[in-house]
């Protein structure tokens, strides 16, 4: 393909200092390219060029590399390959097949591997949606594959191409590497396309404008669609000490979050549960299809024992795959789980450059780092006038849990929606352990509208109310920390009581429960209501001066605490029962009362 | 052809590195071997590059090393170890040479100390649970074959002892034929701890299945970085070319990292957090990851790595940082130390990742999550309690608050503390934790399904009730 075979840059490795390897004997290296290091051929990318020494990282092991070892350029950047056979699979942090990898290395990771991304052999039914004498440009659809049952694979033409088609072979089996149609440019050149393009990482593939954002992410997660939603096309981050349940709540959106494709990158986290994930999502059945949910996702796992500077490049290979399938004109959610594991590889990678380092040793460039990332998310029109949305939900992982640290605070900066996890919570094993004074959502004025029309006119009303409860709880708190709970009065007994209900059976969510574990937003309104219908006909009750505890003792808070696990995810109208309850708990204590 | 080369002399001395000039050929993370004074040999391996100048770490210290008495030879490989099955019953120094007076192994392989990642989808889930005899973590934080759950401890506290008696009475649920091995490196401990755990092994009888590796608090510091590359090395081995059950026990975790870290400062590396190099994360990842099952192996590896808390704070880079790699920890409490509770495991901030999937119907018994939680859940509240009481004393307190207060003495006294010699099944364990929940009213018991705590739930009563 490459018409133009320049002289390719060729240098000798000088030194190396674990990924990073310094190169002298050629200043025809370019930033940001592609290379490949010493006799293995091991991939790298320019970082740093010092006059006649380039600065290349290495996203493999760099043992048993020695000074004089030939360095050759590719004159590309550090790109990944997109085209059908994405979805369903697992990658590394730079798009190599570790299915494939097993095949060839056995077990244990080695080095040495040269493959495709995409399987080369495997043909697929193709049909072929243009003719010739069409006018193309950059996003047009060419052809369509059915990638996975529940993803239709759009073939776009790559963003920079346009011209007009001359010839289309016609439909039927094809492999990647087949072209399926010939163009001839604008400028005359004549090119075949393929089944695939391929995409620098570190590029944002371009859209033709962004649209607003109206519309919410739905995860099934009482405390987020309700509390604090995200949008579609929004960005959204997690930020929780060890054991705070990230990787729980990132799994769980994962797995009910209403996106098309979900991206679940694994960056510098535990190969166990990349190995669970793995397991699972077979299993597991997407509501809406009834399809596996492995079917609409894509895994990239970069360990945390495996090479740091892949780890750096896991995130840009994970939102480069969010875009592609967003031009395709699918909503798409990206979970990273951590991007503090990406932000201490730059941190890591840095510190062997000896940059300066700003803040606990973070290189300067790390917030302009984040906000390119954390910018790619978006809902827009695409080239091809298809709408579609990439939403990234990143986990932090702070030092020591403690919010005040670098990456936590610059991703604050970038995000919209904040659901910070906290440890306390997760001691008394309140699951998710989002917690609700500490957490924010900037969305929630933007999807307004929408829940107003699909749920219900007085949702963000009842929300409002849940969240006044909960401050007023937790101001009462501090008192009862101090002299008791038993001096307060009764109304403010039944805040407290009245909280409780909430944080046990509304926020509090079991992941383990087959009807729990995901909950319609039509089910999580209507168990808002039930609870303050409850706290207004309890309030009635104490205005006649009947004791708090008396109304205790009725079990009916118990009772709605269970709603959860009582109530079925569709039987809304046993919430018709649930009122009568409440009311025969009213009109029984009003009889018993009235002398 | 480089074999034969030897380098006179160097360019410079720091701490435990030395700079050599003028090599030729040496590759990255090669082994050196260092005679000094035509006589002592060390071992040194090569941690940065500069065309042909070498950044080398000398295992054995710079002692005596001047810069004109060295001739230097490139040993033409990484550093490896001699394996073979004979290993079991070994002892050996920090970086795997036998110091038993047994005499060398005869190497079956060798293979390199660095290992390499496990491929995420070779890995196995692991699910299948091992009982310890100890109620605070089978009941709580349940340990599975394949997992990595450390302890997280202070200095004077039984951690030693705890995990004694975890090698001791540890046993896989599903009775198998496999065999179970332990592996055991220390890193920087004194002499006499070291001994306790050799003495521990020896009278529990399982000292022929042990491998030792020491690295004791004198050793050369370069050397501890080697330690837990050695045992994990040995682990690999027997694990995945033998099928075999290896516990793992690394001690004390925080020694390696202070050796990792004053070599860091020797380098003139950048530090990040009190210290500590920036790529602490990265390199305790290397060796934790270590632990796990595959898919086509039999064995598994298992570890308990120990590290006591500077100052028993728990968010010291040290512990912060295992904490996001491991699979949940076990902490340990000073303040129910100093009350006589043994062991005192503070369950709260203590976790088992991988308990959710291994126990259960099938695994253990139903009502086991279900309890687990609530014992959590439950005891979470006595705290609370607990701090409203030390405010407006104990007499003040609600009839149903007094009941929290009288579970959590129980909890502590009959649940988390045992005999050191005491080995409770998993059955003994679960019926005394439904046994104290009849301390409080049903009702309160809100992380439980009605169903099982029907099945389950009895009123406290002060005489053991065989349930």
């Amino acid at each position: 393909m490459g018409d133009t075979m320049e002289a390719e840059a060729k240098g000798t490795i000088y030194g190396i200092n674990g990924p990073v390897v310094k190169v002298k004997g050629s200043k025809d290296f370019r930033m940001l390219e592609m290379v490949m290091v010493g006799k293995e051929k091991l991939i790298g990318e320019v970082i740093a060029i010092h006059d006649d020494m380039t600065i290349i990282q290495v996203y493999e092991v760099t043992t048993g590399l020695f000074p004089g070892e030939p360095v050759i350029s590719t004159g590309k950047p550090l790109s990944v390959q997109l085209g059908p056979g994405i979805i369903g699979n697992i990658f590394d942090g730079i798009e190599r097949p570790l299915h494939y990898i097993e095949k060839k290395s056995g077990a244990f990771i080695s080095r040495d591997l040269e493959m495709e991304a995409l399987d080369p052999r495997k043909k697929w039914d193709t049909h072929i949606t243009v003719k010739a004498g069409d006018a193309i440009s950059g996003g047009s659809i060419i052809a369509e594959v059915q990638e996975t049952p529940l993803i239709l694979h759009r073939i776009m033409v790559p963003p920079t191409i346009k011209g007009k088609i001359i010839e289309t072979v016609t439909d039927g089996s094809y492999s990647i590497h087949q072209p399926v149609v010939k163009i001839r440019e604008d400028s005359g050149a004549i090119r075949e396309l393929t089944l695939i393009q391929e995409w620098p990482i570190r590029t944002p593939r371009a859209y033709l404008k962004r649209i607003g954002i109206d519309r919410p992410l739905v995860t099934g997660q009482r405390v987020i669609d309700t509390l604090f939603p995200i949008a579609k096309g929004g960005t959204a981050a997690i930020p929780g000490g060890f054991g705070t349940g990230k990787t729980m709540t990132q799994h769980q959106l994962a797995k009910w979050s209403d996106a098309d494709i979900i991206v679940y990158i694994g960056c510098g986290e535990r190969g166990n549960e990349m190995t669970e994930v793995l397991e699972d999502f077979p299993k597991l059945v997407d509501p809406k299809s009834g399809r596996p949910l492995m079917d609409r996702t894509v895994l990239i796992a970069n360990t945390s024992n495996m090479p740091v500077a892949a780890r750096e490049a896991s995130i840009y290979t994970g939102i480069t795959l969010a875009e592609y399938y967003r031009d395709m004109g699918y909503h798409v959610a990206i979970m990273a789980d951590s991007t503090s594991r990406w932000a201490e590889a730059l941190r890591e990678i840095s510190g062997r450059l000896e940059e300066m380092p700003a803040e606990e040793g973070f290189p300067a460039y790390l917030p302009s780092r984040l906000s390119e990332f954390y910018e790619r998310a978006g809902y827009v029109q695409n080239l091809n006038g298809t709408e579609g949305s990439v939403t990234i939900i990143g986990a932090v992982s702070p030092q020591g849990g403690d919010f005040s640290e670098p990456v936590t605070q610059n991703t604050k900066r970038f995000i919209r929606c904040f659901w910070a996890l906290d440890r306390q919570l997760a001691y008394s094993r309140h699951y998710p352990a989002i917690h609700w004074l500490t957490s924010y959502s900037e969305y929630i004025d933007l999807l307004k509208d929408w829940y107003e029309k699909n749920v219900d006119g007085k949702f963000f009303e009842l929300r409002t109310e849940i969240m006044r409860l909960l401050q007023e709880e937790s101001k009462l708190m501090e008192i009862v920390k101090l002299i008791g709970g038993d001096i307060l009065p009764d109304e403010q007994k039944l805040i407290l009581d009245i909280s409780r209900v909430i944080r046990l059976g509304f926020l509090q969510q079991n992941a383990y429960h087959a009807s729990d574990t995901y909950v319609p937003v039509t089910k999580q309104f209507k168990m808002m209501e039930a609870i303050l219908y409850l706290y207004s006909k309890a309030k009635q009750l104490i205005a006649q001066n009947i004791p708090m505890s008396v109304l205790r003792n009725t079990g009916i808070f118990e009772e709605i605490i269970k709603i959860k696990y009582t109530v079925g995810n569709e039987e809304f109208e046993k919430f018709e029962e649930v009122k009568k309850k409440i009311d025969e708990f009213y009109h029984r204590l009003r009889e018993r009362y009235k002398y | 052809m480089t074999m034969k080369l030897e380098y006179i002399g160097l360019k410079q001395i720091s701490g435990p590195l030395v700079i050599i000039e003028g090599i030729q050929g040496a590759s990255f993370e090669e082994m050196v071997e260092i005679t000094v004074d035509n006589s002592e040999k060390r071992i040194g391996r090569i941690i940065e590059l500069y065309g042909d100048i070498a950044v080398v770490q000398v295992f054995e210290g710079t002692s005596n090393i001047s810069l004109t008495n060295t001739k230097t030879r490139l040993l033409g490989h990484s550093l490896e170890i001699p394996l073979s099955k004979e290993i079991l019953g070994r002892i050996f120094d920090g970086v795997g040479r036998p110091i038993d007076g047994m005499g060398e192994i005869f190497p079956e392989v060798k293979w390199d100390v660095n290992g390499k990642p496990i491929n995420p989808v070779s890995r196995e889930y692991p699910r299948n649970y091992i009982q310890t005899g100890i109620s605070s973590i089978d009941g709580l934080t349940t340990l599975i074959r394949g997992q990595k759950l450390p302890i997280f401890s202070g200095n004077g506290l039984p951690h030693d002892a705890l995990a004694v008696q975890i090698v001791r009475q540890a046993q896989l649920a599903q009775q198998e034929d496999a065999e179970f091995a332990v592996v055991f490196a220390a890193m920087g401990v004194k002499h006499d701890v070291a001994d306790y755990f050799k003495r521990s092994f020896e009278e529990s009888g399982v000292l022929q299945k042990v491998v030792m590796f020491l690295n004791l608090a004198n050793d050369p510091v370069v050397e501890r970085i080697i330690t837990p590359r050695c045992a994990l090395t040995v682990a690999e081995y027997l694990a995945f070319q033998h099928n075999m059950h290896i516990l793992v026990i690394l001690t004390d975790m925080t020694s390696y990292c202070e050796a990792l870290r004053e070599i860091s400062s020797s380098k003139g590396e950048i530090p990040s957090r009190k210290g500590f190099p920036g790529y602490l994360y990265s390199d305790l990842a290397s060796l934790y990851e270590r632990a796990g099952m595959l898919k086509d192996r039999k064995g598994s590896i298992t570890q308990i790595p120990i590290l006591t808390m500077p100052n028993d704070d728990i968010t010291h880079p040290v512990p912060d940082l295992t904490g996001y790699i491991t699979e949940g920890q076990i902490v340990l409490d000073r303040s129910l130390h100093q009350r006589g509770v043994y062991p005192p495991v503070i369950v709260l901030p203590s976790l088992s990742r991988l308990m959710k999937d291994g126990i259960g119907e099938g695994f253990t018994r139903e009502d086991h999550p279900a309890i687990a939680n609530q014992l959590f859940a439950s005891y979470a509240h006595v705290q609370e309690v607990r701090a409203l009481a030390s405010v407006i004393g104990e007499d003040e307190l609600s009839e149903i608050d007094k009941k929290y207060i009288e579970f959590g003495k129980a909890f502590e006294r009959e649940f988390i503390s045992q005999n050191k010699e005491e080995n409770r099944s998993m059955d003994n364990t679960l019926d005394l934790g439904w046994r104290l929940l009849g301390i409080l009213p049903k009702e309160e018991l809100d992380r439980v399904d009605v169903k099982i705590l029907d099945k389950y739930y009895r009123p406290y009563s002060s005489t053991r009730s065989e349930l």
